[in-house]
């Protein structure tokens, strides 16, 4: 393939926000708004190289396409490999879109007499680059990499400009992350040595079939390990909440948004592609863990008072659905769980952006400090209202096409699995409703009046943040099918690694839900 | 007497080890001949052209494969290897040790043997000029290491080892603050050194009832006979390990070096935790790769056993501790614990992952103590964790940097602390190690707590009243802390010409 493949999209979208970031460190403290406006500028020209990268890739090519390759050490055969398949691209352009919203919403939010405002605003584009280069790594030193380097930004971000408890919960974030890591750590060297001295994935994938059982399934347990770390799955997922409550609200979109769909990807292309026999062995102990992560995170959704821990435990509960559509190993589940991931971060991160607004106004996050905002704020609140609807998967909204997917791909081959997962919608309407009624309706709290910011309804900033999210969230709600055209082939590639037949296909090709 | 045979002498395959020593004569007649106040300038510089000149000398002869003066020195890719990072990281230490801008006279005082808190002694510790005999005792040191990995012979080895060990007993004891913590040091590490040295020596005797020699060849064919007395054989080859593995500092023969890289002037515990620590591992990796592999599979499971030992007692003490010096202690004990690791994989990327992580591991090293010595107070060096807290607001730059070299201690990748991790690992893997991989691995995670806590100390927490402010150091150490984060940085993003190096080079002579 000549032409506009050969252009080394995936290393420049890597790099270019590492130049940026560079740039905006070194503005001077005293220049805050300078180091906001080049930032949001140079996040919003990512957006615009990925949108082209989403046209030039083409649906029914290649699996893996705009493949770069360059010599890095030699000794370990370790390359700067880059390709993305459907799955990573659909990620790419998520964090392409979120990062430039999570700019415009962090505008106000760092008080420069404390902190350094350019610092910030740096660190948001160094997690960009990490996070662009983990899904575009086709090699698995380089995924390595970028997969540990990626905590560093975010530590920072999350220790240096979060909430109370920061400390605590940078800690926690990363020494969890880096033991999962670690794990993998161990599993990637194994890799090498069972996979011929060898880094690249492709290299990796054809040998895969020749891996001793044994040694496949205790080098797959590394991956999952750290994956499900990340992701996270139940039991693993303690971090997380810690983490979504200390971190500044829009860091917390992007990392629940992002930074944990890596682990749900780390599973689908390393997991699962390399490791087959061992995915198929672990599976069932999967499966139960993502059911198990739905019902639990969802109840303990239901009974949190602080708004940024209850959002952090629904997406604890939604990466259950997406580990239970990756292990039922249908297609039309593992459609569903990537779809998921986007429909996710767009969803949950614009529900962390929204409840941020209103925590940024009320000076707490506590859900009884609340109480009637909607008559104060009711334009912000009907936004509110519109995140939780998403969240909660409602027909119309991009999320019930996935949850849907996810459902029947499971219902066909592990019945009751699919049907536990089904009380977790009702557990999510009843923590999103409850959560929204609590909040902005009823009887309205005179405390809430005495808040002289409450007064202020959405301004035109916050306006734009939501905006784009949703407009996506409502689009692909009724017209998934340009996402699922990318996301499809890949997936169906990845199930073919794994081995698994579908039973009876029904009909989702075409996007459609069947009726 | 007539027909005594001189053996021939390869003088420039020697010419480091000569010129070191050489450079360190002179030092001594400088001292004797100089006015004392010229003295610290031109000590440094023949001092630093010595090391220069020698790693000249090293790479001029990089291809030299000889073994000479009748068996006692071998030169073969290895011991030139380790030589020029004896020298690269001697020069960077010669940097901090040179350093007079910090502290009025240094960070030695003139006379070690001036009663503590006597009024002499308060005198020398507040204005007294510096010692400038630290220069010959560090190249008498550095030259003994130089010898150290090069010894074909376990006599030339228990020389070189009293050469390198002498000197640096002497300069623990010359810190100008905290002077009775500086001489417990010293005795200390005196006494425990000389038993190790002992233990060292006994073994040679032991190897040569055994073998019937000392050199390593002779011992090599004689390990591989296969009627021999085992007694003889395994209690040398267990009590030659035991002195060597107490210059490495492993558990458990690791009791002194806390005390030591707490006490000792920062200078030379950096030097120590860089330098000695290349040239002791240096040493071990010649004894079990040249003399001993016949036996790998007998010593391999003990010497693993103490390795496990090692990243425990490293990894797990270092959690708890309060003293940023001895916390770096224990972190370089686990260390050891990491490169032995890499050196049991008893292959030939066991012997070129060692190699690299002693490069990376030093200069990295000396790194962190150069910004140790520049945290200070009215008293010294603030070395007390707490006192630290909040350094990242007043001065971000070394906080950064130190940040950076926690980071690279963790094992974060794009740094030299990652690399060089993979790369022992993975020959420990290749050499069917598995099991001290996994036990590596759960020590880093255990590790990553206390470089994190220093991170969090720096960064997030708020500046007190007791935040000690970091001095603005001179050329020779900011040369040295732009010189240890560089290299941290580029092995890490950039491996392949270092660990091209150490492939070339891991072949030994016997």
């Amino acid at each position: 393939m000549v032409g506009v493949t050969d252009f080394p999209f995936l290393s420049i979208l890597t790099l270019f926000p590492l130049v940026g970031a560079a740039v905006v460190a070194f503005i001077p403290k005293t220049r805050g708004q300078l180091a906001k406006a080049i930032a949001l500028g140079w996040s919003l020209a990512v957006l615009a190289l990925s949108i082209v990268m989403w046209i030039a890739f083409e649906a029914r090519g290649d699996r893996f396409q705009f493949r770069e390759s360059y010599q890095w050490i030699p000794t370990w055969d370790a390359r700067f490999t880059f390709a993305a398949d459907g799955i990573a691209l659909v990620m790419l352009m998520l964090i392409a879109i979120l990062v430039p919203v999570v700019i415009l919403a962090s505008w106000n939010d760092i008080d420069e007499t404390q902190r350094s405002v350019p610092v910030y605003f740096a660190l948001l584009l160094a997690l960009e680059c990490t996070m662009i280069g983990v899904f575009a790594a086709a090699d698995v030193f380089l995924f390595y990499v970028f997969f540990e380097v990626m905590l560093v930004p975010m530590y920072f971000i999350i220790g240096s400009y979060g909430g109370a408890r920061r400390q605590y919960a940078a800690v926690k974030f990363f020494l969890y992350s880096l033991v999962g890591g670690l794990f993998m750590l161990a599993a990637v060297i194994g890799l090498w040595v069972v996979g011929g001295n060898t880094f690249d994935w492709q290299k990796l994938s054809d040998v895969s079939a020749a891996f001793d059982t044994g040694t496949a399934r205790w080098l797959f347990l590394g991956f999952f390990i750290a994956f499900a770390v990340k992701a996270p799955f139940f039991p693993f997922h303690t971090w997380l909440p810690d983490a979504g409550v200390a971190a500044p609200a829009p860091a917390a979109a992007l990392l629940v948004g992002v930074l944990d769909k890596v682990g749900t990807f780390g599973i689908l292309r390393y997991c699962l592609s390399l490791f087959p026999e061992a995915s198929r062995w672990f599976a069932p102990a999967a499966l139960i863990l993502g059911v198990i992560g739905i019902i639990y995170a969802a109840l303990l959704a239901v009974g949190q008072h602080d708004l940024k821990r209850l959002v952090s435990y629904t997406s604890i509960a939604h990466f259950g659905f997406i580990g239970i559509g990756i292990f039922a190993f249908t297609t039309q589940a593992g459609t569903g769980a990537v779809l998921y991931m986007v429909n996710h971060g767009l969803a949950t991160g614009l529900l962390f952006l929204v409840v941020g607004m209103f925590v940024a106004r009320r000076g707490s996050a506590l859900v009884s400090d609340f109480g009637g905002a909607g008559k104060l704020v009711p334009v912000l609140a009907g936004v509110l209202f519109f995140a939780g609807l998403a969240s909660l998967a409602l027909p119309g909204t991009a999320p019930f096409v996935s949850e849907f997917l996810v459902l029947i791909g499971t219902f066909t081959v592990h019945k009751v699995y699919a049907v536990i997962a089904t009380v977790g919608i009702i557990l999510a309407a009843a923590y999103v409703l409850w959560m929204v009624q609590r909040t902005t309706q009823g009887t309205l709290n005179p405390m809430l009046v005495a808040v002289p910011a409450m007064h202020k309804d959405i301004s035109l900033r916050e306006k734009v943040v939501v905006a784009p999210l949703i407009v996506l969230l409502l689009v692909l709600g009724f017209y998934p099918k340009p996402v699922t055209d990318v996301i499809n082939p890949a997936v169906e590639a990845t199930m073919q690694d794994v081995g698994t037949t579908d039973p009876a296909p029904t009909a989702v090709a075409n996007g459609k839900v069947a009726p | 007497m007539e027909d005594l045979q001189l053996p021939a002498i390869n003088y420039g395959a020697l010419s480091p080890m000569l010129i070191l020593f050489g450079a360190a004569c002179l030092g001594i007649l400088l001292e004797a001949f100089l006015p004392r106040g010229r003295r610290n300038a031109i000590q440094l510089t023949v001092a630093l052209v010595a090391l220069v000149a020698a790693l000249v000398a090293v790479i001029l002869g990089r291809n030299t494969r000889v073994v000479t003066i009748g068996g006692a020195v071998a030169i073969d890719g290895p011991t030139l290897f380790l030589q020029g990072s004896i020298l690269l990281l001697g020069v960077v230490s010669l940097l901090l040790i040179g350093e007079r801008a910090v502290e009025n006279g240094g960070a030695f005082v003139s006379q070690a043997a001036l009663t503590v808190g006597s009024e002499k002694d308060l005198r020398q510790a507040g204005s007294a000029p510096g010692n400038t005999e630290v220069y010959p005792l560090t190249m008498f040191s550095l030259g003994g290491m130089l010898l150290f990995v090069a010894a074909n012979d376990l006599l030339t080895m228990f020389i070189a080892l009293e050469v390198l060990s002498l000197p640096l007993y002497l300069l623990c004891a010359l810190a100008r603050r905290r002077r009775l913590l500086s001489q417990e040091a010293a005795l200390k590490y005196f006494l425990l050194g000389s038993y190790a040295s002992a233990f060292f020596l006994f073994g040679v005797a032991l190897i040569y009832g055994f073998a019937g020699a000392v050199d390593l060849a002779s011992i090599h064919a004689a390990v591989a006979d296969p009627v021999r007395n085992e007694v003889l054989l395994f209690g040398g080859l267990a009590l030659v390990a035991i002195g060597l593995l107490f210059k490495t500092a492993a558990a458990p023969f690791h009791v002194w070096t806390p005390d030591v890289y707490q006490g000792a002037p920062t200078p030379i515990t950096a030097l120590m935790a860089a330098c000695t620590k290349v040239a002791a591992f240096g040493a071990l990796l010649r004894i079990l790769y040249v003399a001993f592999d016949g036996v790998r599979w007998d010593f391999q499971p003990v010497l693993g056993a103490i390795a496990v030992l090692t990243m425990l007692t490293g990894a797990i003490l270092a959690v708890t501790q309060t003293d940023m010096k001895r916390l770096l202690a224990y972190s370089s004990i686990a260390n050891a614990g990491y490169l032995l690791v890499g050196v049991l994989a008893l292959n030939k990327e066991g012997l070129s992952s060692t190699m690299f992580y002693l490069v990376a591991y030093g200069f990295s090293v000396l790194a962190a103590f150069g910004i140790v010595s520049l945290v200070r107070d009215a008293d010294g060096e603030a070395t007390h964790l707490s006192r630290w807290a909040g350094l990242g607001r007043r001065n971000p730059l070394y906080a950064g940097a130190f940040s950076f070299i926690m980071l690279a201690f963790a094992g974060i990748p794009l740094t030299s602390g990652f690399t060089s991790k993979f790369a022992v690992f993975g020959a420990a893997i290749e050499g069917g190690q598995t099991w001290l991989v996994i036990v590596g691995v759960i020590t880093s995670m255990v590790l990553a707590f206390p470089y994190l806590r220093v991170i969090v100390m720096m960064w997030l927490s708020e500046p007190g009243e007791s935040t000690p402010t970091v001095s603005i150091p001179g050329f020779l150490t900011s040369a040295a802390l732009v010189i240890g984060v560089i290299v941290t940085l580029a092995l890490g993003v950039v491996p392949a010409p270092l660990l091209d190096l150490t492939n070339d080079a891991a072949q030994f002579v016997r």
